[in-house]
């Protein structure tokens, strides 16, 4: 179960806007986290909490492969993104490096930033604790939720090669 | 029920006889391309899998150019790193400062009709011109792939668009694609495959085919495919008779089907900060510009390069006001020379950089302040994505660019063309 507070931002927020192609050559994803959401708010990277949760609207995502998106909020400490829909590479990014990413139509207009979510992401439930109101999210296919399991392809790789050893 | 062109290639692909859209898929890749972006980020989830040899060599492509030529110091790094990788493992194809990756893998038949192939970057989609599936990956994925030639996809479903007629003077295939982004979305094609034909694609250049297929991920497409023809055989140096399975059934299930009529389309920008935000040249005429930028996967061939050159020629662009030109790839640029392209270009005030990414990607050749306007002839305006956040970048074709540098402010082209 995942449990954390809520930053809400809007449709079609793109990569270029979580982490500008300036910062992805930074040698390290610790130093590159500090840049995420610049173009949108400088401050984000200090504000931000670990374990909170981004909410965003339709195509969060969007834009260019960079796997340093969903890299730089998980290294911040995000918990999960909740979105209306997502773009499809930065949907199978965020699960490859074992970010919980969760499609939930809903909930969008029912939440507000600093409100606490309470995400079940095997069961497909996300829930407002100060609204009490739940929703149901699409639950993830058997194969991406055992990536997701293994904390992401790399982990999942290995368990594999540990069960072909045996 | 028939098939479409994407399910017919996934087939090809897996040896089935039957999918269906919604179906998980294991394919294997026929070709990858890596740029010097992500080089370093594959090569390091590839050692941390545990692999040592990559599975193929031969079907591995390094490009190098969002990073070229170089503009910090550390640059250099990502090209030592994979100029490494590529010695230890074997893989010869590794392009130094050819061009822009898209423009490369299609251009030097890296990738071919029918085949299955992926890239570290979003407009890996650009090889659908060609009649091959193609999209972008992470690293992650990428690294995976080196180490067991596979991946997982889902069948997309397919929407069509038919598209017949001859567009009118001064409007091109980036008006097109703009029409269509504009009118299903900036997510319109989420997890979908994009099939683009009709009578005015049959009449379209490859070039102009691949500004189509570049710009298919813009409204979050998985492929945006092109039927392979005559053009393609011979664009790809291929005998057509082997490929005539290629093309979408007549009863084949599409999600849904679009139809347009060519003759009434207009030349259009999509205006910050999203490329589904689409007006008319006209409506956003006499909009102040600092900056033009003609280049890209999308807009930087030969063709392109000759519109502008064909507006410019014996003018001058405005004063206080600058024209990026970067050609995508080597070969489109030594052309451009031969063919007095570029003299053009350069007298009427331009400025032409090497064949790279270039302003495309944000990090060199000609970035802008908070405060400038851009209007560009590359796929994307997103907030920031050429310098300051506070900068605005306006799409549009090389000729709408073109105009609207010359005079410095935005300008419908079509009044260089009658």
């Amino acid at each position: 179960m995942i449990k954390g507070k809520v930053w809400k931002f809007g449709d079609n927020i793109d990569t270029d806007q979580v982490i500008p192609s300036q910062y992805l050559l930074l040698p390290t994803v610790e130093e590159m986290k500090q840049y995420t959401f610049e173009p949108l708010d400088k401050r984000f990277a200090s504000k931000v909490g670990s374990g909170d949760i981004i909410v965003g609207g339709e195509n969060f995502g969007s834009g260019s492969s960079r796997e340093q998106a969903p890299l730089v909020l998980k290294a911040l400490g995000i918990s999960a993104v909740v979105a209306k829909s997502f773009a499809r590479i930065f949907f199978r990014n965020a699960i490859n490096i074992g970010l919980p990413v969760i499609v939930c139509q809903e909930i969008y207009d029912s939440v507000q930033s600093e409100d606490v979510l309470e995400i079940d992401v095997k069961q497909g439930s996300v829930k407002n604790l100060k609204t009490k109101e739940q929703f149901t999210a699409t639950k993830l296919p058997e194969h991406v939720m055992n990536i997701l399991e293994a904390n992401g392809l790399i982990g999942l790789l290995n368990q594999s090669k540990v069960k072909e050893a045996r | 029920m028939g098939y479409t062109l994407t399910e017919k290639i996934l087939m090809r692909n897996t040896g089935k006889s039957s999918l269906q859209a919604g179906e998980l898929l294991t394919v294997k890749a026929d070709k990858v391309m890596v740029h010097d972006l992500f080089a370093p980020f594959v090569i390091e989830k590839f050692r941390e899998m545990g692999f040592q040899k990559v599975w193929a060599p031969d079907k591995i492509v390094f490009v190098y150019d969002h990073l070229v030529p170089t503009s910090f110091s550390e640059d250099s790094r990502h090209h030592k790193i994979a100029d490494g990788f590529a010695t230890e493992q074997g893989i010869k194809a590794v392009h130094r400062s050819d061009g822009v990756c898209h423009q490369l893998m299609p251009e030097l038949k890296y990738v071919i009709p029918g085949q299955v192939a992926f890239g570290t970057d979003s407009h890996t989609t650009t090889y659908g011109a060609v009649g091959a599936l193609a999209t972008g990956i992470g690293y992650t994925e990428m690294a995976a792939i080196f180490g067991t030639g596979e991946l997982w996809i889902k069948v997309p479903p397919t929407l069509k668009f038919n598209i017949n007629g001859n567009l009118p003077e001064g409007v091109f295939a980036k008006d097109l694609i703009l029409r269509i982004i504009g009118d299903i979305g900036a997510d319109g094609a989420t997890y979908k495959a994009m099939e683009f034909g009709g009578t005015t694609i049959e009449g379209f250049s490859i070039a102009s085919r691949m500004t189509l297929s570049n710009m298919a991920v813009e409204a979050g497409a998985k492929f945006g495919v092109i039927e392979p023809d005559e053009k393609t055989y011979e664009f790809s140096g291929i005998d057509g008779g082997d490929y005539q399975n290629l093309r979408s059934d007549p009863d084949a299930g599409y999600e849904k089907v679009y139809t347009y009529d060519a003759t009434v389309l207009r030349p259009l920008v999509a205006c910050p900060s999203n490329v589904d935000n689409i007006k008319g040249a006209e409506e956003m005429r006499g909009t102040r510009i600092d900056q033009g930028f003609i280049g890209s996967c999308t807009n930087g061939r030969l063709e392109d390069l000759e519109i502008a050159a064909r507006i410019l020629k014996g003018r001058k662009i405005a004063p206080y006001t600058k024209l990026i030109v970067t050609p995508a790839s080597r070969s489109i640029y030594a052309e451009a020379v031969r063919k007095g392209i570029i003299s053009i270009l350069v007298e009427a005030g331009a400025i032409v950089n090497p064949p790279a990414c270039g302003l495309c990607c944000g990090r060199s050749g000609g970035i802008v302040a908070d405060g400038e306007r851009v209007i560009a002839a590359n796929n994307r305006n997103f907030l920031g994505r050429m310098g300051g956040p506070k900068s605005e970048i306006f799409l549009a074709s090389p000729a709408t660019v073109t105009a609207s540098a010359l005079e410095g402010k935005i300008v419908d082209p079509r009044n260089y063309f009658s």
